[in-house]
């Protein structure tokens, strides 16, 4: 009965951080190891002209929306111009513009890319068009072929693929050779397509891919074809016919209008060039949600100052050391000094590492236990004998860190770090342990936190776990759960295993 | 070579660990508001002189370090003496003096210490050494205890105390803690002290152990421990039952000390009580414990409960 609510926060809190966990690894794409890197691709698209007038303007489509890719980042070179990014329906320009420049001006716009699972939606919803007027022989040509098509198809779907596929047969009617004379090139199949579908009232419009193949410095936008179903635009390769955007492609811009215009300006050159690179899939990651507009990715700790994020992924790791010594003193029993003394000597251990650690602690508890007994015989008021051991604990370390300086031992001179203040209480604990329960328990004592604040070090100076509790801070709440939980653990230590090891041999009526 | 002994086995015989006693009993049973009626040892003392429960007479309370040089004349008065702190625990900071020899006290472990070793001990006290969190906490002077001659033969230099454990008001456990030459005179049970169980209905001795192991015979007196009979035991009971109906809590240790003139004497309570109890006893708690949450009502008076723990817990 008194049970429930704890169970019941307890997997409230473990649910809820798995959930916040699973939705950024699954969702967002964050990677659960550090340094994991992806192939990440950059396109630069490069615009050149000549000019000696006045009131240049210079606009270029750059990507807005891209499926099957995510934009890390996007970045323009402008030199003296001004810059204005603007969106519109699915297409981004840039919009360059200077009062006066003279010569040979260029303009970049640089974007990487990743590929993401994540689905782009198109904003654009269109008119359905007005059929296009052909002369005969075209007209009933072009009636007929439509009639045909319309025969052999369901949908929009399986009615575009027909076309493309009937316009691109090797075994063609008259009516298909007649119109294909029309057109050669891919462009000029794909706008004969688009005329085809408006004859049939199907809205339609040309998207612009670039492919992404590795130092492609001249790289060429390939057209294709969408047709809107009523309810999403369907992408189909005029060259063949096959649907969606072909496999490493990355969309530039739909619709028919040039990809760029530029105002009072010469030899306008615009050229593609495409370069692979690698990344962290963390920076893909926290892009994802930036993108996504995530509430949870916002709430990220890369967000404060570095600063801030070096004292976070340090005081993450605390709650962690804490959980192990709830589980070293509940479930096995180990006794230390102080509760959470052993996670601020494994803090400490994070600086000098563990050997140093455990020989300087050692070292520095002996000496300061030694001049402890001392002081029992000067009868000192508890303070100011806790005062006089802490300058002692602080002169050793002076000592410890001038010595070992001279050898060129440089990791001992991080001792610093080591919390003087919590070392001269253990001190004194010990020493009190030991003249009120005896050399062994003190030693004891002291061994287990010594090993507990060794267990504390291995688990907080994991890079994997710390990277683990940076990224997903919501593991917090699971610690909390799981600390909730054991904190109602009513079962044996394992230490009272061997306490009670004589009931053995317990009769079982004892009168 | 550490032997270990199976949960289960330990289950069977109804041990209580500590995550347990700490969860069932001592946060269920034990208000948090009525420790203090425990933890400050003077309070305790006022509580039990109003109940009517006899306890060792307190002499002197000093509290701040000033008080501390009237130490020359309290020992004048009284030099059999016990100097405890108000807040100390697990009878940490407990000086027993047991007479004077020219300039010197006599310690209950035999050592001779000065006049101004007492002194620092008692302002050692005062900075709080001894209490929970380091508070700064009271010393007392209480009157020593005398204790029982039935004890000659299984004691070592100390008093020995009897622990009562006392559930909802009815006795479940009993012990006898003897001092021992390693334990010094004290009777806490982590510094080689001997743990003697008693039989609740006889007040007979049973089995004793030492740390967490058996033992037959006195290491220092060479005397056998076992089927020895406690004197008075239905009075010791019926303190034990009066503190816990006094304090109000329901998981309580009573602490008794036998005087060979003023019988027993209520000497400590203890709201945390430890349990090695039921290792004295070779008998877990859990299993009466069990038997007393199941009743519905407890009878009031303190006989009957007697009575009840005779019937209830026999087997």
């Amino acid at each position: 009965m008194h049970r429930t609510p704890v169970i019941f926060w307890s997997v409230l809190f473990v649910v809820i951080g798995m959930a916040i966990f699973l939705h950024k690894t699954i969702q967002l794409d964050y990677p659960l190891v550090a340094d994991k890197e992806t192939e990440a691709w950059t396109v630069q698209a490069r615009l050149s002209f000549d000019t000696n007038k006045r009131n240049i303007k210079a606009m270029l489509y750059i990507p807005n929306v891209t499926p099957g890719y995510s934009k890390l980042e996007e970045y323009y070179i402008s030199g003296k111009f001004g810059l204005n990014a603007k969106k519109a329906n699915d297409n981004k320009t840039a919009n360059w513009a200077i009062r006066k420049a003279e010569g040979k001006q260029t303009l970049y716009y640089r974007t990487t890319v990743t590929k993401t699972g994540a689905a782009s939606k198109w904003a654009t919803v269109p008119d359905y068009p007005d059929a296009p007027r052909f002369e005969e022989p075209y007209a009933t040509a072009i009636s007929k072929i439509i009639e045909d098509v319309r025969r052999q198809s369901a949908d929009t779907y399986s009615f575009t693929y027909e076309l493309i596929n009937q316009l691109k047969s090797s075994d063609a009617n008259e009516n298909i050779s007649l119109i294909r004379g029309l057109a050669d090139s891919n462009h000029e199949i794909a706008d004969l397509v688009i005329k085809l579908l408006s004859v049939a009232h199907i809205p339609t419009r040309k998207l612009w891919v670039i492919g992404l193949t590795d130092a492609a410095n001249n790289a060429h936008p390939r057209v294709l074809i969408q047709a809107y179903n009523g309810d999403e635009w369907l992408t189909f390769d005029p060259k063949d016919g096959s649907a969606g955007i072909p496999a490493n492609h990355l969309v530039w811009k739909v619709g028919d209008a040039p990809f760029y215009e530029v105002n009072n300006g010469k030899n306008v050159e615009l050229q593609f060039s495409v370069t692979k690179s690698y990344i962290e899939l963390l920076d893909v990651a926290k892009q994802n949600a930036k993108q996504t507009s995530s509430f949870l990715g916002g709430l990220t700790l890369f967000a404060l100052p570095v600063q801030s994020q070096n004292t976070y992924s340090l005081l993450l790791m605390v709650p962690l050391g804490a959980l192990l010594v709830v589980f070293m003193r509940t479930f096995i029993g180990i006794q230390t000094f102080g509760t959470f003394m052993p996670i601020l000597i494994a803090v400490a251990f994070r600086e000098t590492q563990l050997f140093w650690g455990i020989i300087l602690f050692t070292g520095i508890v002996f000496v300061g236990l030694l001049i402890r007994f001392y002081l029992e015989h000067l009868r000192l008021l508890l303070i100011p004998r806790l005062t006089v051991i802490l300058v002692v604990v602080v002169t050793l370390m002076l000592v410890i860190s001038l010595i070992t300086s001279q050898f060129g031992v440089d990791r001992l001179l991080s001792i610093s770090l080591f919390p003087m203040v919590i070392l001269a209480m253990t001190i004194e604990r010990m020493s009190i342990t030991w003249e009120e329960n005896g050399a062994q328990a003190a030693l004891s004592q002291g061994l287990g936190s010594l090993v507990v604040a060794s267990f504390g070090y291995l688990l907080m100076a994991s890079e994997h776990l710390s990277y683990l509790m940076f990224v997903f801070p919501e593991s917090l709440l699971v610690i909390l759960g799981v600390c909730l939980a054991m904190g109602r653990y009513t079962g044996y230590r394992l230490s009272e295993l061997i306490r009670f090891r004589e009931m053995k041999s317990a009769p079982k009526n004892k009168s | 070579m550490i032997g270990f002994i199976s949960p289960q086995n330990l289950r069977e015989q109804g041990v209580l660990g500590i995550n347990q006693r700490n969860t069932d009993y001592i946060m269920r049973y034990n208000p948090r508001h009525l420790y203090p009626l425990v933890d400050d040892k003077l309070q305790t003392k006022s509580l039990a002189i109003s109940a009517g429960i006899e306890v060792p007479k307190l002499y002197s309370k000093i509290a701040i370090n000033n008080e501390i040089n009237s130490l020359d004349t309290l020992l004048e008065q009284h030099d059999q003496v016990v100097i405890k702190p108000s807040h100390g625990s697990g009878g940490n900071g407990i000086l027993v003096l047991g007479g004077k020899i020219g300039k010197f006290y006599k310690t209950a472990g035999g050592d001779l210490i000065s006049l101004n070793s007492i002194k620092h001990y008692v302002s050692n006290i005062l900075s709080g050494m001894y209490s929970l969190g380091g508070l700064s906490d009271t010393a007392f002077l209480e009157y020593r205890v005398q204790f029982d001659p039935v004890f000659n033969n299984i004691s070592f230099k100390g008093v020995p105390d009897i622990r009562i454990i006392v559930f909802k008001g009815v006795p479940v456990s009993a012990m006898i803690r003897l001092p021992t030459s390693k334990s010094g005179g004290k009777a806490n049970l982590h510094q080689g002290v001997i743990g003697v169980g008693i039989n609740l209905n006889t007040g007979r001795t049973t089995h004793a152990v030492i740390g967490n192991s058996p033992i037959a015979i006195h290491p220092d007196t060479g005397h056998v421990i076992n089927d020895l009979q406690i004197p008075k035991w239905q009075k010791i009971l019926k303190i034990a039952i009066k503190c816990a109906d006094t304090v109000g809590l329901g998981y309580l240790g009573v602490d008794i000390v036998l005087d060979s003139e003023l019988g027993p004497l209520m000497l400590e309570l203890n709201a945390r009580p430890g349990l090695n109890v039921q290792l004295a006893n070779q008998q877990g708690l859990q299993h009466n414990l069990a038997k007393i949450e199941q009743l519905e009502n407890i009878p009031q008076s303190i006989d009957e409960r007697i009575v009840l723990a005779e019937t209830l817990l026999l087997n």
